[in-house]
């Protein structure tokens, strides 16, 4: 009938835009079904199927496919790093919510050397008695190893200490369990072959870890790596290629605006040899131009023309220094309100602090205050792991080295950083002048000063701060804190190495979209390295990379066990002092590592007692100030989290809103 | 919007003709029109005609068409609205019962009816028609990365672009990178600026950010706009105004439409109006939380013992599908508004619509305390917070 059709005067156009004709469609049409699966379903008598209830009946097993989302909610309570695919019990919300907190109390005291299932099966045991609990594991454990008294030891230094938290009702915003640090280590010195700490070898059988358990199945067998990456031993090559080194650590400068927090380190790296007198007279004869001689120290780390021209901090500046035994690399923090993201993206860099304050009389005060720098940089730095401070009381100069001044300050430094949670025998105090130099890197020479004081000067202070423990034993995870453009092709990526060791042409997973990559070269200060541990600040080269999948805060991870992204999870936090209460559905920026991202508080499902964990009210309406409470976050894209169980260094998150802090949390889970 | 035609008898049935003349509008028509209801409107139509001989051939008709709706579609960026359902009336192209999808443009009159018209429908034709309530406003909040232009309508908060740019930080011995890279970044704002603004309608722009990118895109802006003579720019340089915002991203615009500045110029705009309310229910819920309540079922409780002073209420509630749900709230509306409490209704496309939408869509502050409130609670919050759940439930 074609040549009926007036085929050449056919408006196309019109022909084919009638979607609005489609309504009449069956819906069935859509979904094909190829012919030898319809033979599968389909009765056919031409077929010598005769009767219809011997196929019905024949048929009657066929495994209908199982649908993918269905297992999501079984593998979501699979507890996920536990080796021994422990099945964490069926309990309902409150009984849910002890029990974790019991489990994280534990775990605070005994470190990661007991399995969780030990753990859990205990808490049930003893009715989440932490008393109880705690005797029984840690009387388990020295049976264990009953040769070993430096166990024993530790184990008596625990028990009085768990006495005391569990009496201990302090309001201090992290939870008790950071003064229990010191026996931790310990501990786990001496019970190094318990079953479930993520051992090395236990690195090329690939755990079933994720939320999503197809991505992860798949993953193993997707993301091959080569054999040497898959068997190496972290801690054999960390000690082969470190023993001869000194200790890196990472030391942010933090504290309120106009403090003297650049001026005091440029001065320090200028004492200490690292600015060449050259620099140092340009930066002299151009700060004099401009009127601000007293910058001219700052300027070593405040590079940018606005820096210099408004004179503040903007954005983290990086420098390092060596000591007679360490390797310091200096972050100096902006210490204005406004900047405190890009503070806390410094912050999650760093090991120790250096908390530096302004003597003079009124600006101590005006930081020191509700809502003064001072205050809230000491509270976020002990939320994200910080727990050795160095508080430099600056500018002493200008009251005449007052003891009393200092003496004053002290004090009242002393009861709110105890109340911070940092342990007093991990503070330190030091008077100095970081214009003038005094008691920086020499013994005071002025006689104000020597009067009454003769303790360590600044660089004395930071040399004895202690390394702290690297987790290279664990999988590879790095944070990108920044993108550049590198001297050869392509584009550089620097970050912290959390945890692991990345060597050389190494197989990556890059952030969320988890792309796979290789390493093509590796610097460390402008250094090339074979490889890299845990607590490096180094920069990476990926060639292939779409820099579009690369943003600051993703998360750079091992492909054998990739680090689980989501856009919900769970976490305990503890909220600051608020203006207005946390509810349901609140806007707040997330703060993880360097990332910051917008999310939502979509779910308040337990508030929590601060000290005992205890769950005081199911689904509450708001929380206030000072509470502690169970939250679920979501994210609008998703993101690279870790549970804090797994990975400390990953697993803490900082809530802002409005340029003010409201709350610091530990993920407890993740869907 | 105009108002064409008004046929509205006791019974609170009837129908109202209306004209749309911005975009704007188009939203308000989007909570007016709800599935069942009938629009009667002038479209395009492609009709087949088959001769005797059996070619076809097809062209397109304007005709005017009738449908009672059955889904509603709109596109919050494009502002373009489409209904589809059935056709009701007879017409020479068109069968009884066939399927149509009216776009409802622009400038074209449509008439809608309803089976029943409720206070909260005469309300925002009310307020659609009102033409001292438009105040267009731009802002861009930007941080150093990261910014977004918004246009600030009476109604809606409608995000033009976001533009994200990964700069470099400063490190030793290059700071070149990190300064071009803000140039760069400055330089797409101020495009995208040129290119979503339209300075004949907007009054202001306001630019906020966090420390000085506010000053510094400012002064990049108008010495571009010198050197690359962008009269726009440099026409309307008076309508630019900074402020402080903590941060770039789209929810700080609640601190811009906070800061007393700002409000002074916008006066009594919705959205400004919306942040203030929305900033006491918190400022209450902090202070003396037994007189704040969220959630449906405390909201009702509240409501019963004619304790409600100001309702909030966000109107995805009444574009609901159930009538007797929207039937529900608008009485619950009308109840509190018999007592002589204040209805403030939400827009969710603004950004304090979005996070009261995300509260369960609904909130009360009380003239009196209502302790026991907050202690029956404890039993099952399900109803509450249900409203919550189900859209962000995975």
């Amino acid at each position: 009938m074609s040549r009926h059709r007036i085929v050449r005067t056919m408006d196309y156009n019109d022909e084919y835009d009638g979607y609005d004709d489609i309504y009449g469609h069956s819906v069935e049409d859509e979904h094909c079904i190829s012919p030898t699966d319809a033979q599968q379903w389909l009765y056919d008598r031409a077929r010598g199927q005769q009767s219809i209830s011997a196929f019905i009946s024949k048929n009657k097993d066929i495994q209908e496919e199982e649908d993918d989302e269905e297992d999501e909610d079984t593998a979501f309570e699979k507890a996920r790093r536990d080796s021994e695919s422990f099945q964490m019990p069926q309990l309902d919300e409150i009984e849910q919510a002890k029990l974790s907190s019991c489990v994280d109390e534990v775990r605070s005291v005994v470190g990661d050397a007991v399995s969780e299932r030990r753990i859990v099966e205990t808490s049930m045991k003893f009715d989440y008695d932490m008393q109880k609990i705690l005797d029984e594991i840690l009387n388990e454990e020295t049976q264990k190893k009953p040769s070993t008294s430096r166990a024993k030891a530790a184990a008596a230094a625990v028990a009085p200490l768990v006495a005391k938290t569990a009496s201990k009702t302090a309001p201090t915003p992290p939870p008790p369990k950071i003064s229990l640090k010191e026996p931790r280590r310990g501990f786990e010195i001496a019970s190094p072959k318990v079953p479930s700490s993520p051992v090395v070898s236990g690195r090329n059988t690939p755990v079933d870890i994720n939320s999503d358990g197809d991505l992860s199945r798949s993953s193993a067998s997707l993301f091959k790596v080569s054999k040497e990456q898959a068997l190496r031993n972290a801690r054999q090559l960390y000690e082969k290629e470190r023993a001869d080194q000194k200790s890196h650590i990472h030391m942010i400068v933090i504290g309120h605006v106009d403090a003297g927090k650049s001026t005091l380190m440029g001065h320090l790296l200028y004492d200490t040899g690292n600015v060449s007198q050259r620099v140092m007279h340009k930066h002299e004869q151009e700060s004099k131009k401009l009127g601000k001689q007293s910058f001219m120290y700052a300027w070593v780390l405040d590079e940018t023309g606005e820096e210099r021209a408004r004179g503040i901090t903007m954005d983290v500046g990086q420098s390092r220094i060596e000591t007679k035994t360490k390797i310091v690399t200096l972050l100096d923090a902006p210490g204005h309100k406004d900047f405190i993201p890009n503070m806390i993206s410094g912050a999650t860099q760093a090991d120790v602090a250096l908390l530096v304050v302004d003597a003079t009389r009124g600006e101590f005060e005006s930081g020191f205050e509700l809502g003064g720098q001072t205050r809230e940089h000491a509270i976020l730095v002990r939320s994200l792991g910080v727990n050795q401070l160095g508080v430099v009381i600056n500018k002493l100069d200008t009251v005449g080295w007052s003891q009393e001044r200092f003496n004053e300050i002290v004090t009242k430094l002393k009861a709110f950083l105890k109340q911070a949670g940092f342990k007093e025998s991990d503070v330190t105090f030091t008077p100095c002048s970081g214009l003038t130099g005094e008691n920086l890197t020499k013994q005071a020479q002025e006689s104000g000063l020597t009067s009454w004081y003769s303790g360590p000067h600044l660089l004395d202070v930071i040399e004895n701060f202690k390394i702290p423990e690297r987790a290279i034993d664990k999988p590879m995870r790095m944070s990108v804190s920044d993108i550049y453009k590198g001297t050869g092709s392509g584009f550089c990526i620097s970050g912290r190495v959390e945890t692991g060791v990345l060597c050389l042409n190494d197989k990556v997973l890059v952030g969320a979209s988890r792309e796979q990559a290789q390493v093509k070269s590796l610097t460390m200060d402008e250094f090339p390295q074979t490889s890299v541990f845990a607590g490096d600040q180094v920069s990476v080269t990926l060639p292939a990379v779409d820099i579009n999948n690369v943003t600051v805060g993703c998360i750079i991870c091992d492909p054998q066990t990739p680090i689980p992204v989501t856009t919900r999870f769970q976490a305990r936090i503890i909220v600051f002092n608020v203006k207005v209460p946390i509810t349901m559905g609140f806007p707040v920026l997330l703060h993880h590592q360097s990332l910051i991202e917008p999310a939502v508080v979509c779910k308040l499902t337990a508030s929590i007692h601060k000290s005992t964990g205890e769950v005081v009210k199911k689904k509450p309406r708001c929380l206030g100030n000072n509470s502690c409470a169970l939250v679920e976050l979501e994210t609008s894209r998703p993101i690279c989290i870790e549970r804090y169980a797994d990975f400390k260094e990953l697993g803490r998150v900082m809530l802002r809103v409005a340029g003010v802090t409201i709350a610091a949390g530990m993920v407890t889970k993740i869907r | 919007m105009k108002l064409l035609g008004k046929y509205v008898d006791k019974g609170m049935q009837g129908n109202i003709t209306l004209m749309p003349e911005e975009s704007e509008d188009m939203w308000h028509a989007y909570n007016l029109i709800a599935e069942g209801d009938s629009v009667r409107s002038t479209t395009i139509r492609k009709v087949q005609n088959e001769t005797a001989t059996g070619s076809s051939t097809s062209s397109r008709v304007r005709t005017t068409l009738t449908i009672a709706v059955e889904s509603i579609d709109f596109d919050t960026q494009a502002c373009v609205l489409r209904l589809k359902g059935r056709n009701i009336e007879e017409n020479q192209y068109v069968k009884m019962g066939a399927y149509h999808t009216l776009d409802l443009e622009l400038n074209r009159k449509f008439e809608l009816r309803k089976p029943e018209w409720d206070t909260i429908a005469l309300e925002r034709i009310e307020m659609a028609c009102d033409p001292t309530q438009s105040a267009d406003v731009a802002a861009v909040v930007m941080q150093e990365g990261l910014a977004h232009v918004c246009l600030i309508t009476a109604s809606m908060t409608l995000v033009r672009s976001k533009i994200e740019v990964s700069i470099p930080r400063k490190r030793k011995g290059s700071v070149q990178q990190h300064e071009k890279g803000l140039a760069k970044f400055y330089e797409q704002v101020m495009q995208s600026i040129l290119r979503h603004v339209n300075f004949d309608i907007v009054k202001c722009v306001l630019i906020a950010s966090p420390g000085f990118v506010r000053d510094q895109f400012y002064d990049y802006m108008f010495q571009q706009a010198v050197k690359m003579d962008y009269k726009l720019l440099l026409d309307n340089k008076s309508k630019f105004m900074l402020v402080h915002a903590s941060s770039g991203f789209k929810h700080s615009l609640k601190e811009v439409l906070q800061d007393p500045a700002v409000l002074s110029k916008m006066s009594d705009t919705k959205a400004a109006g919306e942040v203030k309310v929305l900033e006491q229910f918190y400022m209450m819920l902090q202070c003396e939380p037994s007189k704040a309540f969220y959630g449906k079922k405390h909201v009702l409780q509240a409501a019963e013992s004619q304790a409600i002073e100001t309702l909030l209420i966000s109107d995805n509630l009444f574009r609901c599908q159930d009538v007797n749900l929207r039937k529900e709230y608008v009485n619950l509306v009308e109840s509190v508004r018999d007592a002589g409490g204040e209805v403030k209704i939400f827009s969710s496309m603004h950004i304090s619509g979005e996070q009261l939408a995300q509260l369960t869509g609904i909130a009360a502050l009380l003239r009196f305390p209502m302790p026991e409130l907050e202690e029956s609670d404890d039993d099952d919050d399900e109803e509450g917070a249900a409203g919550g759940d189900d859209s962000d439930s995975d």
